[in-house]
């Protein structure tokens, strides 16, 4: 044998590496000599001692998850909040007629999907004794049946666990959102959850998710020597959630849910100074009550195939023509770009030639020769066509954009329509077709191709109020520490600068003003006594081609379902306006019927709560409009 | 070519794989164990499945052995871009289970590519080091090239994170650069080097591994969190006493007390049920393989035959060394499967096929 004879390195290198793989073999043996060593000391010298902990060891832990954090108003009222409420739970091996007993809890529950439950969590791998709920958020009548009965249900017993708690049901629904059970998909993407855990699922409860969440704790807990449980031996603390201060105001959103009582439609207000959001709504709303604990599938496939669309928040994602509010954009593109001065005069003889067609104004009797002021107050079609021709679609485009229109205000809320605002480059990707110049004449009036969400009109006031500042809107104001203390502001983001003349500007606010307070305006149902309120109405239209929409306040004999959706958008006081605000009514006809006593009771609550320095008594304009 | 065949079946390495299906038994029982309900008394689908993987494993096995092995030195760099990728696409679209994203869903089958990591570097290490080192050994230049390989799948592998395949990774490293041919002042200088690194590498550990590493030092520490897991593997292990409570009679993995019982656990549920005894046989049947390897890597033909035999031989040893010294409370708890003996497709049939390269290693020192 030639084993320690190395004849030549190329030919056999292997001796070479026979020392190291001897040396190697010999410490993994010592290795696992060692490891024998230990398992002589634990399973022999100790054994004694740890068969008496696998005895006593009827330790399980069981996870807890942290209860979510409270939501409140600007005030530090209560919004949101997490109470106890009353689970059924059952232990299957614990009773000796299972299918009896499953029969009589649902019984007494109505939870008609107990079988499914029991063979879910056992597919899971639920150890044997280990309760399962079955039946969530019982209401009083229900835990009262169980407890009586209890003799009849071996095996079932009550849970008390924290459930969300929305504190007045709709409001601002859409804003808060919902939280319900965690879903495959949701654990996919958050390693961190565990089946049974509560998740954000909608509006702030999703977008907020990270601060409300917690951490969770757990607790020991004894159980016998087949698994049955005895009692908690130790908790573990969970970490709560962050506590959310909003800037919505109660009071105000309380007023707005109330002025839009019945109504579809949207509202929301915003401080021009910060864009901070004060009151959002959205009807018709939903029950946020429902989605926690397992919602009932016959619950939400109402909510699904409601034709009204509850879920959805039209604050953000409904887009409606602007109508005539869009004037306002026009008149400040216009005064902008030069090509309309506040004394720039055209005559509105109740229609206009264009193109080969005549172009209707409102009013068919005509407004005659006006200026911009007058034709902002009484809202003249004929005016702001020819405002609109001399900007041309582009230049609309652009002011458009700069304001807000046709891009994602940004709030932190998903779904966001960006809405449309038309340009000859838009139309061109869109449609592969130019520009038609006639089509600038239904831009201009905030039809056609144009689209916006009520908080991108909503914007629009607020830059006439604060001088040409976009904020993004936001509507958490600060996160409260557990401590107490804020742990993380939310400052005033500005998303762009205008620069506009403070005088033309003054005209555009003049003629809002007037357009509440004046003679000849189409909203004197926004008017207060101790506010100068500012506003512009609209219409947007429903039906295809029916020629321009009324601002006349005349008997509308129109189907409700052909209705136009009324808007209305505001701002008060007219100097250093704290306000700002959009309203839609989907159906409501005009702006200064539908949409402006909407503003006016939000407004009147608003300055009801914050007094407005002590101005002159306004009067009060007696025209027409006082039926 | 027949009787190539005849001889072929004359060298069959018998001894090595009636070990390897000795050792796929354990596993086999270990998992029926671990995943019994004494509620409901059925089988649980998890061994039918592992069953399954074994007979997928066997067929991998043989299809290794029928394989020349030196052929792999062509398929050392592939096989490794491959796994790579596979790594970064766990990365991209993998699938994530309690805080980990380990796995890549192909509908029938969750592929965990890190199982694949450690073969990928054993070739693709033996592949360089089959050259000859210089007079006084490899040194400390020459560790660039193995460094490189190494580390890619490891950050990958880590960043999932999978500390036990990371620390793996390193560990056969070292091994085949040792039988390779280090020399001992390279090897010093690294030990230094190691030692003045382990304090920062504190730093990049997440949360939950750096309470692991101080719950195994203290684990009444944290006796609900991390050092939960380690008290309830020891009591398990030491309450097996010298003969064990027999096979289902175990409480500590059927009432829960045990974290991952059919995969990182299962010693500590074979220990319970089957005692000293058992333990000691299940130590033995890998010692044997490990001698078995060893017997191989010296009668190789060829210095990549003989690394590549050192280099399985080593993913073996370390495995079972980090994985019982979890178990029993000598090392943290890293999450590494027991070879051969956990559940789970991927390590099992991974680690089969590497078991089938030791075979044709040793099969084929007849024929050529």
């Amino acid at each position: 044998m030639a084993k320690f004879h190395i004849p030549s390195k190329a030919s056999r290198p292997v001796p070479l590496l026979e020392p190291r793989i001897l040396t190697l073999t010999v410490m993994m043996f010592a290795v696992l000599g060692l490891l024998s060593l230990r398992l002589y000391n634990l399973q022999v010298l100790h054994h004694k001692e740890n068969v008496e902990l696998a005895d006593r060891n009827r330790i399980r832990l069981q996870r807890v998850p942290a209860p979510r954090g409270l939501v409140f108003d600007r005030n530090h009222l209560p919004l949101v909040d997490t109470r106890p409420s009353f689970d059924a739970q059952i232990v299957p091996e614990d009773s000796d007629n299972l299918s009896l007993t499953i029969e009589r809890l649902a019984r007494y529950t109505g939870a008609d999907d107990i079988p499914d439950k029991i063979s879910d969590a056992d597919e899971a791998g639920r150890p044997p004794y280990e309760p399962i709920t079955v039946a969530e958020r019982l209401g009083w009548q229900q835990v009262v049946a169980l407890e009586t009965h209890q003799l009849e249900l071996p095996g079932v017993s009550l849970q008390i666990t924290p459930a969300r708690h929305y504190l007045y049901g709709q409001l601002a629904a859409h804003l808060l959102g919902y939280v319900g059970e965690v879903t495959k998909t949701d654990l996919q993407s958050h390693a961190d959850y565990h089946m049974g855990d509560e998740i954000g699922k909608f509006g702030l409860e999703r977008v907020w998710e990270s601060f409300l969440r917690g951490d969770a704790g757990g607790q020991e807990i004894e159980v016998d020597a087949v698994g049955r449980r005895l009692r908690v031996l130790k908790e573990i603390a969970d970490q709560p959630g962050e506590n959310l201060v909003m800037t919505i105001d109660l009071n105000l959103q309380q007023a707005a849910e109330q002025a839009m009582a019945g109504k579809n439609g949207a509202f929301v207000a915003l401080d021009p100074r910060n864009g901070d959001v004060l009151a959002m709504v959205s009807h018709p709303a939903f029950d946020p009550d429902i989605f926690g604990g397992g919602v009932k599938a016959s619950a939400w496939k109402e909510l699904m195939t409601d034709p009204a669309h509850p879920l959805q928040n039209r604050v953000i994602q409904g887009i409606y023509p602007p109508g005539s509010t869009f004037k306002i954009v026009d008149s400040i593109a216009g005064l902008q770009e030069g090509t309309l001065k506040p004394e720039t005069e055209y005559n509105c003889p109740g229609g206009m030639w264009f193109g080969g067609r005549e172009y209707h104004c409102w009013r068919k009797q005509g407004h005659g020769t006006i200026e911009l002021h007058d034709a902002i107050v009484r809202s003249c079609d004929v005016y702001f066509y020819n405002v609109g021709i001399k900007l041309g679609v582009d230049r609309i485009a652009k002011w458009s954009n700069l304001m807000g229109l046709g891009i994602k205000t940004g709030i932190d809320l998903d779904h966001e329509n960006p809405g449309t605002i038309p340009s000859s480059a838009w139309k061109q990707k869109r449609y592969h077709e130019r520009w038609y110049p006639a089509e600038t004449l239904s831009v201009a009036i905030g039809q056609g191709y144009v689209a916006t969400t009520p908080l991108q009109m909503a914007q629009v006031a607020a830059q006439v109020a604060n001088g040409g500042i976009r904020y993004k809107p936001q509507f958490v104001k600060y996160v409260e520490g557990l401590d107490g203390n804020i742990a993380k502001t939310y400052p005033p983001v500005i998303e762009n600068r205008m620069k506009i003349d403070p005088d033309a500007l003054e005209d555009v606010k003049d003629g809002m003003a007037d357009v509440v307070n004046g003679a000849g305006g189409t909203a004197h149902k926004a008017h207060l006594d101790n506010v100068v309120v500012c506003g512009k109405t609209g219409t947007a239209q429903v039906v295809g081609d029916k020629g321009p929409s009324s601002e006349d306040e005349t008997e509308d004999k129109t189907p409700e379902q052909f209705k136009d959706h009324a808007w209305f958008i505001a701002f008060a006081p007219k100097d250093h306006p704290t306000i700002a605000a959009a309203c839609i009514i989907e159906h409501g006809g005009h702006g200064g019927s539908a949409s402006a006593p909407v503003i006016h009771d939000v407004f009147q609550r608003y300055f009801q709560l914050n007094p407005p320095p002590p101005e002159p008594k306004i009067a009060k304009v007696l025209d027409e409009d006082s039926q | 070519m027949a009787a190539g065949d005849r001889r072929f079946i004359l060298h069959f390495d018998w001894t090595l794989f009636i070990l390897v299906l000795a050792l796929a038994s354990i596993g086999l029982i270990s998992v029926i164990s671990a995943s019994y309900n004494p509620a409901h008394k059925t089988i649980d689908p998890l061994v039918i499945r592992q069953l399954i993987w074994i007979a997928a494993g066997t067929a991998a096995l043989l299809i290794a052995v029928l394989v020349d092995y030196r052929a792999l030195q062509s398929y050392a760099f592939p096989f490794y871009i491959l796994v790579v990728g596979l790594l970064i696409a766990v990365m991209v679209a993998g699938h994530a289970t309690g805080g980990s994203r380990r796995w890549i869903n192909l509908g029938f089958f969750h592929l965990e590519p890190s199982e694949l990591a450690k073969l990928a570097v054993v070739l693709v290490m033996v592949r360089y080091l089959r050259e000859e080192p210089p007079r006084g050994g490899w040194g400390l230049p020459h560790l660039i090239i193995p460094f490189v390989l190494l580390g890619i799948p490891a950050a990958l592998v880590l960043k999932q994170p999978d500390l036990g395949t990371g620390l793996v990774l390193v560990l056969i490293t070292i091994t085949l650069v040792f039988v390779a041919g280090l020399n001992w002042r390279t090897m010093a200088v690294l030990a230094v080097a190691g030692m003045l690194a382990a304090p920062l590498s504190w730093h990049y550990l997440k949360p939950y591994q750096r309470q692991r590493l101080v719950s195994f030092i203290n684990p009444q520490a944290d006796p609900l969190g991390s050092g939960y897991h380690i008290i309830q593997s020891e009591i398990a292990i030491g309450a097996g006493g010298p003969m064990g409570k027999g096979f289902l009679n175990g409480t500590q993995a059927r009432l829960n007390f045990l974290p991952e019982q059919s995969t990182d656990f299962i010693f500590a549920v074979f220990a319970e049920e089957f005692g000293l005894a058992g333990a000691l046989i299940l130590l033995t049947l890998y010692a044997s393989v490990i001698a078995r390897g060893a017997y191989i890597a010296r009668h190789a033909r060829d210095r990549f035959g003989s690394l590549l035999a050192v280099g399985v031989t080593a993913i073996v040893f370390w495995q079972v060394a980090v994985n019982i010294g979890m178990a029993t409370g000598m090392l943290p708890v890293v999450g590494i499967t027991l070879p051969l003996v956990s559940y789970g497709g991927s390590s099992l049939i991974a680690m089969m096929a590497a078991m089938g390269i030791l075979i044709s290693i040793n099969t084929r020192r007849y024929l050529f």
